[in-house]
């Protein structure tokens, strides 16, 4: 039985006007002491779009994205979502205006379970003030039912219906993948920007994420930048990609133009060799 | 009428309201109003004028080791300034009543929002520092209000400390130790019940966010430095009203009892209670208030005891020697603490007969 199964409620409901993210980066630098980790960086994202960013390990991929989600503040640059600068801002409040991530390294919460953590997401959408919070006001009532219910669809679109009350320490690496990326959209971003969401997963696991992406991008309209360093995945997916090496972005384009880019393929087999 | 839920054997909630419930079924519900009806009903007529005065005690040590484990078990930020909290809350309480006139609940209330502002101001390098660094600088803190205490005599009258007036609430005298068993225990079961709703709440979320992993906390939107602050807040708020009701209790205050060493007996009182758990904070102030009490008068035994007021200078430290050994005991044996006892207990018996 998929109560919500095919009509999330938190996409349904969301209207074209506030799902607008339209992201930009200009000449980003990135400096840490000596070492150059991104250098004259360029990129647009459009609303509805998902843009893959490639590249090998070390490449500055996790440093772009963290730029862009204010954890690194960039020497040089700007970045600026729906028209407003947001170089430098703290995370929380790019998170505030719609950018929602999830980690490499997964920063879940272990001791909580899987419900728990998607709640902590439900953080900015939660209104009520400290004064009714400790009375546990009817309207505080009220709007944790209502959080809980998107917890659930979201944990209905992940098919971890099995798993909500498991701390989730307690989860195998795959799932817990899964349960970031459901944080990450419990946070109900413009733009879900995503670290390496593949990595170490199985083959199954992987198809499973991939439908799910796909079917978030393409029925929900949700704009979404994918990292990731394995190209064979992200070719089939995205509309758009773009390369890193070393810093710079060597490529930019469709699927079947990077691939066949010299440099892109030097870069990646200079990787493996 | 609905029908009342007692022993359940399985999942059968309908509704997300059951699942953000505090009590998971009607039993607990149920044997919490029997208990706390039995408590104020009884405990006022059969207990003695000394014990009522440990209980009270207990009681008011109760409401700042919840404020205390609001602040250390579920927001992860060690303070050992809260015996000061406690004092600015005592003598604003006095300062308000004396100087100014304010009735017992007005005072009161006021202590409470006083240590607040305080503990936020000396909440401010958990911007920066964590762990033991922030130990240190609140130790600072609990330093600078001792010495403030004592020493701005314009304010707080020094040494020779202040003397209040009698508490009144609704025109009745409260100040005896039966009328203010009232008062306390009607307290502490309201904050009890608002810091398990504010835990339950978004505020709570967050505080425990911070706690375990304060980089992802950021990145799910919320903003870390306000949150610390207002969990140093509400700590606060707890201690100082506790100490508002302290300094009515006792009538008359010096600042010698807002020491590091009372800092300390609330950190004992939530590791021993359970870090992160609300009941654990009274379990913890009950039994520390006991374990203390008891350790004084065995000393005070010895001590008026002609035979072996020979070796009382040696047992003297003693009480601070069990008390250190009580703490270290709960570390090793059971982290979790009473709370944690407590729910094995609960849940054996919740399960028989039927143990399996
Ligand atoms: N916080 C940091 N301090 C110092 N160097 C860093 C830091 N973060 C990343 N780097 C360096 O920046 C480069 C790019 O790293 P990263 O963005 O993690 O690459 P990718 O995600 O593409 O594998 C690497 O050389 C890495 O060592
Ligand atoms: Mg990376």
């Amino acid at each position: 039985m998929k109560a919500f199964r095919g009509q999330p409620t938190i996409f349904a409901a969301a209207q074209p006007d506030n799902r607008r993210a339209e992201l930009t980066v200009e000449a980003l630098s990135l400096q840490f002491g000596g070492l150059v980790a991104l250098q004259n960086i360029n990129l647009n994202v459009k609303t509805g779009e998902l843009l893959a960013i490639i590249g090998p390990n070390g490449a500055g991929k996790t440093s772009l994205l963290n730029c862009m989600t204010g954890y690194y503040h960039p020497q040089q640059g700007r970045i600026t979502f729906n028209g407003e600068a947001i170089t430098g801002l703290h995370p929380h409040k790019i998170t505030e205006r719609g950018i929602g991530r999830t980690f490499q390294n997964i920063e879940l919460f272990p001791g909580a379970s899987v419900i728990a953590n998607l709640l902590l997401a439900r953080h900015i959408h939660c209104h009520y003030s400290v004064g009714l919070a400790a009375l546990f006001w009817p309207s505080v009532k009220r709007e944790e039912v209502r959080h809980r219910r998107v917890v659930e669809e979201i944990i209905d679109f992940l098919e971890i219906q099995s798993i909500r009350k498991k701390p989730v320490g307690s989860l195998p690496y795959g799932l817990r993948k899964r349960v970031d990326l459901g944080r990450a959209l419990a946070l109900e971003p413009k733009l879900l920007v995503l670290d390496e969401p593949f990595a170490g997963m199985t083959l199954e696991e992987k198809e499973d994420i991939v439908r799910f992406l796909v079917e978030l991008n393409e029925a929900w309209g949700q704009t979404m930048i994918l990292v990731e360093h394995d190209m064979s995945v992200v070719m089939s997916i995205s509309q758009r990609i773009i390369v890193l090496d070393f810093g710079k972005k060597i490529s930019e384009g469709s699927p079947e133009v990077v691939q066949n880019h010299p440099e892109v393929i030097k870069a990646y087999l200079g990787d493996s060799g | 009428m609905r029908k009342l839920k007692f022993r359940p054997c399985g999942n059968f909630k309908e509704r997300y309201e059951q699942d953000i419930a505090i009590f998971e079924t009607d039993f607990g519900r149920v044997w919490v109003w029997v208990g706390l009806v039995l408590l104020l009903s009884s405990v006022p007529f059969i207990a003695g004028s000394y014990t009522l005065y440990i209980i009270n005690s207990i009681g008011i040590a109760a409401i700042a080791a919840i404020g205390l484990n609001i602040l250390i078990g579920y927001t992860g930020q060690i303070s050992l300034g809260h015996a000061a909290f406690f004092g600015v809350g005592a003598y604003a309480a006095a300062i308000l009543a004396t100087k100014m006139g304010f009735p017992f609940w007005l005072s009161v209330l006021a202590a409470g929002g006083i240590a607040a502002l305080v503990g936020m101001i000396f909440g401010i390098p958990s911007v920066r520092l964590k762990h033991l660094y922030l130990c240190i600088a609140t130790l600072a803190g609990q330093f600078i209000i001792e010495y403030v205490l004592m020493n701005w005599e314009g304010l707080t009258n020094g040494p020779a400390g202040i003397i209040l007036p009698r508490a009144t609430l609704f025109g009745l005298d409260i100040s005896g130790d039966q009328s203010f068993f009232w008062v306390v225990f009607v307290c502490l079961a309201l904050m009890c019940w608002m810091a398990v709703n504010l835990i339950r709440s978004r505020y709570g979320r967050a505080f425990i966010a911070i706690r375990d992993n304060d980089l992802a906390a950021e990145g799910m939107g919320i903003p870390i430095f306000r949150y610390k602050l207002l969990s140093f807040g509400i700590s606060s708020f707890y201690a100082g009203f506790a100490g508002g009701l302290w300094a009515y209790y006792t009538t008359s205050i010096t600042p010698e009892p807002f020491t590091i060493f009372l800092s300390i007996q609330y950190i004992a009182m939530i590791i021993i209670g359970g870090l992160a758990s609300i009941p654990g904070s009274v379990f913890g102030a009950i039994f520390i208030i006991i374990l203390n009490e008891t350790l004084s008068r065995i000393t005070e035994y010895i001590m008026n005891t002609g035979i072996l007021s020979g070796i009382a200078l040696t047992v003297a430290p003693l009480r601070e020697f069990v008390f250190g050994l009580a703490i270290v005991l709960f570390l090793i044996f059971e982290p979790r603490g009473l709370a944690e006892v407590w729910r094995v207990v609960r849940s054996s018996f919740r399960l028989w007969p039927f143990s399996y």
